[in-house]
Parts: C-alpha cells; sequence; structure tokens
C-alpha cells in the first residue's frame, strides 16, 4: 500500500462543521440513533440541496405551522413547495404514507383531510392549515386496536406486497365514514383511485365489504 | 425523491378574489394561479415551468359553491371540486350532464381536489409538449406529434394548425352544450365570456387553450336556465375508466317534444372532447337533427354528420367511427 493511501496520512475527518462546539461527536451521533425523526429530517434537508429554498424568500406565508394530524397538533417549518406527502413523511416521521409516483397517478399517497380522501402527493401542506388529517397510523383505537378495515385487510388477506394498502385503506375508511354500507360497486368506485400492482383488487373488495358488513366472510375461497 | 421536489417559489394564499387578482398584476409573467394544482404540479415537479409566485386560490371562500340565481339559472364558483358539483342537488336535478361529466373525470381524489376552473383551464396533454420540448406550443417551431414516426393516437382530428393536441377535459363539452358563461376577472376588471368563445385553438393562440391571459383569473360558470332539465347524453370513451383522459368524449342537451315513440327533436346542442384544440361544438349535427323525429335514422345520419371534414394523423383513424359513433347514441338515446 502506497504512503498517501495510508489512513494515518490522511486528514482528520472534520465533523465539527456538523456538530456545534458544546456537543461532543459521541453526543451527536448518540442523539441521531435515538430519533428518527432527526435521521429523515436531516436526509431531507440534504436531498435538498439542489432545490436552493431561498431563505430571504418566504414570501406570502408564514413558513411556521401547526399542524392537526392523526389527533395531535405538530409544530413544523414547511417550505412553500411542499407536498403534504413530504412533510408526513420526512418532516413528521409518518412513513405509513407512501409515495408512489408523485404524480396523483397511484393513490399509494391517499390520506383523509377532513375525512375526504386525498392525494397527499398532489396537496400542498400550507393548504392544509387547520384542518384535520388522518394517515394510517392514525386509525388505530386508543389501546392500539385496529381500525375495522385494517383488521378486515388481515382477516381477507386484503394486500399481497402491501406498498398500496395504506392508500387503499384511507379510501376505504374515507368511504365508509361517508356511506356505512355500501355495495360492492360503490367500493369499487370509492378504491378505484388506487392502484394495486399486484392485482389484489377482488381481496381488497372483500375487505371492504367485511369491514362494511357483519364480519361474515364475504370472499368466495 | 428530490427529483419531485418542485423548484423553489414564493406561496401566497390570498382570501379574496381582488386580492388575487392584484397579487397576479404584481408578479406579472412571474406569478402563477393556482387552483386544485393537479394539473400545476406536474409542471412544476417536471420543472417546465418554474414561477416564482405561486398565489394559491383555495382559500378565496367567494370562489366556492353553487348558487341558484334569479331567472332560474345557477352559478358555479370556478374554484368548486368536482366532486361538489357531481353531489350537488341543484346540478343532479336541472343539470345532470355536468354531474355526469364530473364523475368521469379522473379519479375520486382527484376529483375531491381538482375544481371546475382548473379542469376546463388545464393546460394541452399531449406527451411531448409535458415532456418539456421545444414544440409550436411550447415556443419552438416544430411538432412532434405530426411526424410519421409521432405518436398521435390521442390527438385531434379537426382543427389542426400546427399544434395537433386536444382539448382534454370532460366538464368543457357539457358547459358548451349546457351554453355556459364564464366569468373573467382581471386586472381590467369582470368579463363574460361564452364557452363557445372561451376555448381558443392554436389559430388564435398557439401557447394557451383559452382567452384567459396572465394574471386573469376565471371566478365562475354561469349555467342559464334555457337548458335547465332538458334530455341529457353524456359519454367518455377512455382507454382506463379511472384517470385517463378522453379519447373522445360526448355531451348533449336536446329539448324534444311528442309523444313518446313520435318525438321530435325541438332544439339541440352537442359538442365533442378531444377531437380538437376545443371542445368541438357539432353545429352541423345540430342542424341535421334540429326539426327532425327522433329516431335511428336521424341518429345515423347525425352520426355520419358529425365527423364530415375529420383529418385523421397516423394512429388515431379510430376516432373517426368513434365519434360517428357517440353521435348517433347521443341523438338516439338522449
Amino acid at each position: 500500500m502506497a504512503d498517501n493511501t495510508n489512513g494515518r496520512d490522511l486528514p482528520e475527518p472534520q465533523f465539527d462543521q456538523f456538530v456545534s462546539k458544546a456537543t461532543s461527536r459521541r453526543q451527536f451521533i448518540k442523539g441521531v440513533i435515538a430519533s428518527g425523526a432527526a435521521v429523515s429530517a436531516s436526509g431531507y434537508l440534504f436531498t435538498l440541496a439542489g432545490c436552493s429554498p431561498n431563505p430571504k424568500s418566504a414570501g406570502g406565508i408564514e413558513r411556521l405551522l401547526t399542524l392537526n394530524v392523526n389527533g395531535q397538533m405538530r409544530p413544523v417549518d414547511v417550505l412553500p413547495n411542499e407536498t403534504l406527502a413530504m412533510t408526513l413523511r420526512y418532516k413528521l416521521g409518518l412513513t405509513g404514507t407512501k409515495l408512489g409516483c408523485d404524480r396523483g397517478e397511484c393513490g399509494a399517497c391517499t390520506v383523509t383531510i377532513d375525512g375526504v380522501a386525498s392525494y397527499s402527493c398532489s396537496t400542498l401542506t400550507h393548504s392544509v392549515r387547520g384542518r384535520k388529517i388522518t394517515t394510517i397510523e392514525g386509525l388505530e383505537g386508543a389501546n392500539g386496536e385496529l381500525h375495522k378495515v385494517q383488521q378486515a385487510m388481515i382477516d381477507e388477506l386484503g394486500p399481497q406486497c402491501g406498498f398500496c394498502t395504506p392508500g387503499q385503506i384511507m379510501s376505504a375508511v374515507a368511504l365508509l365514514d361517508a356511506n356505512p354500507h355500501p355495495t360492492r360497486d360503490e367500493v369499487r368506485h370509492a378504491l378505484s383511485g388506487n392502484l394495486c400492482r399486484c392485482g389484489a383488487y377482488d381481496h381488497y373488495l372483500n375487505a371492504v365489504m367485511r369491514a362494511a358488513g357483519n364480519g361474515e366472510r364475504v370472499s368466495q375461497a | 425523491m428530490s427529483r419531485d421536489m418542485m423548484s423553489a417559489f414564493e406561496l401566497y394564499q390570498p382570501d379574496s378574489v381582488q386580492g388575487a387578482v392584484d397579487l397576479l398584476a404584481k408578479f406579472g409573467k412571474d406569478g402563477w394561479a393556482l387552483a386544485g394544482g393537479n394539473d400545476s404540479f406536474d409542471w412544476f415537479k417536471d420543472r417546465i415551468k418554474r414561477p416564482k409566485y405561486v398565489v394559491d386560490l383555495g382559500g378565496i371562500a367567494s370562489l366556492k359553491g353553487v348558487r341558484e340565481m334569479p331567472g332560474g339559472g345557477v352559478e358555479i364558483g370556478a374554484l368548486t371540486t368536482l366532486t361538489d358539483i357531481e353531489r350537488n342537488s341543484v346540478i343532479q336535478g336541472k343539470y345532470k350532464l355536468l354531474a355526469d361529466a364530473a364523475r368521469r373525470v379522473a379519479s375520486p381524489q382527484i376529483r375531491n381536489s381538482g375544481t371546475i376552473g382548473g379542469n376546463v383551464s388545464q393546460d394541452a396533454r399531449c406527451w411531448y409538449y409535458r415532456y418539456g420540448v421545444n414544440c409550436y406550443r411550447a415556443g419552438g417551431n416544430t411538432c412532434f406529434a405530426d411526424t410519421p414516426q409521432g405518436q398521435n393516437r390521442e390527438h385531434c382530428l379537426f382543427g389542426a394548425s400546427r399544434c395537433v393536441a386536444v382539448s382534454p377535459s370532460d366538464t368543457a363539452p357539457a358547459l358548451v352544450a349546457l351554453d355556459a358563461t364564464m366569468v373573467v376577472l382581471g386586472p381590467k376588471g369582470q368579463k363574460e365570456v361564452k364557452a363557445d368563445d372561451f376555448f381558443i385553438g392554436p389559430n388564435i393562440d398557439i401557447q394557451r387553450m383559452t382567452v384567459l391571459e396572465k394574471g386573469e383569473v376565471l371566478t365562475a360558470i354561469r349555467l342559464p336556465a334555457e337548458w335547465a332539465g332538458a334530455r341529457f347524453y353524456f359519454e367518455k370513451v377512455a382507454d382506463r375508466n379511472t384517470w385517463d383522459f378522453p379519447l373522445v368524449n360526448i355531451a348533449a342537451a336536446i329539448k324534444v317534444s311528442g309523444a313518446a315513440g313520435s318525438e321530435k327533436i325541438d332544439a339541440i346542442r352537442i359538442a365533442a372532447g378531444a377531437v380538437q384544440c376545443v371542445p368541438r361544438r357539432l353545429t352541423v349535427v345540430e342542424g341535421v337533427v334540429t326539426g327532425q323525429p327522433k329516431t335511428e335514422d336521424t341518429a345515423k345520419l347525425a352520426g355520419q354528420s358529425a365527423v364530415r371534414g375529420a383529418t385523421p394523423l397516423n394512429f388515431n383513424h379510430f376516432k373517426i367511427p368513434l365519434l360517428q359513433n357517440l353521435v348517433t347514441r347521443a341523438i338516439r338515446d338522449a
């Protein structure tokens, strides 16, 4: 091994630039490990480097806002050009909401806003200030019991790979809130904005019909 | 995902229409009026349009809702969502054509956030144009769709003028058939434009699809009492039932008289989408069937007359029988 590639001759990594003088490197790393939110948030900010969010261009709106997510008031710093999916996943750590296409063409990012199914990838976070946002994480009951749609998904073996499932469930929850006993066609219509590449559509329909009904098994199998 | 992060802009959320118009006047060509965002965000994420100032109209309460007007018509705020229009009892009762058209737009979630104003003001859906190439519509001097290799299955049959893109809206033909009036507010004040004239082709201005100029906001759409409760027919044919834009859609409002079985067509307005850059009002069909008995023969003749003059591109010949059949069905089944 040539001398100039010997580790001893290389300059020490300069971590100070990332760590304030008051915090040791060890404390900082422990803090990051303890806080998943910090990991995802800092990762997010680094990937934003090319987008030059100019701190001087605060614009007409106040970047700091409080979002009502899953019944909690969550203060968060949101860029003007940030979508709700970005905020939920990378600022609030709610990664149950998936990003498939980020173009409103797949439905994986579906959440409910004031009870209405919405694509969070195609919603500006600043446009939902003061509104009630529910994600897949917000469905379980106070004691951790699953929402009836979630339980029915398990009972009916609804998902195959599962990636689109949070979005499918949120669409189903929005439907059942408005129409507790839908027909199979109404369910099909309500879930039509959610793609499933595994093609488990019929299983999803079975699950939602089960959640809407009296618990009887509705699938043919 | 940073690829899909929109480029930075300043966001303004005015609470009055006048406030929005003032802001847009101030920002000029750097401004962008945002409604539901389903069209805008695609442009922003692809970094093809990079406005410096985005004016979000979503917080303006006066732009939302359906109001009945003295004299029997209705006024629909431009920011009313397609779901609200689809479910509105007045629209369902008097102007079912529009409710049927709104129900066929995109997907449930898009209808929940997408607005009627945005649906009629959306930009051309030609994928060459959307890809960001320097085509006529983007200010260049080529059409990439109308070439021997160009993929133009979704493009126009009528009215090509350098650009061959079509009007992608499902609600636009319904509004033309209902003889709607569009209310536009701009720096020079308010103007009212008939739906027939609101949409413009590439021969008038190749870089926009409507008469809306930068800084102007479509505030409301008025449906006159004249066509309330008429016989209606709406049908959309698309590759998929959800999401897809129409290959052809048809909207008709028909007034008939006489007993069932021997009905006569007294008056009709009929328009087709996705066959021209504007929703195509089928005036020839209207002329052919007005005063005629509402029979299979009349319907057949109407279909034949609808496609007269169609100039297909390499891959969209199928749209000719499609349009013909849809017109025939509209006259026969309305």
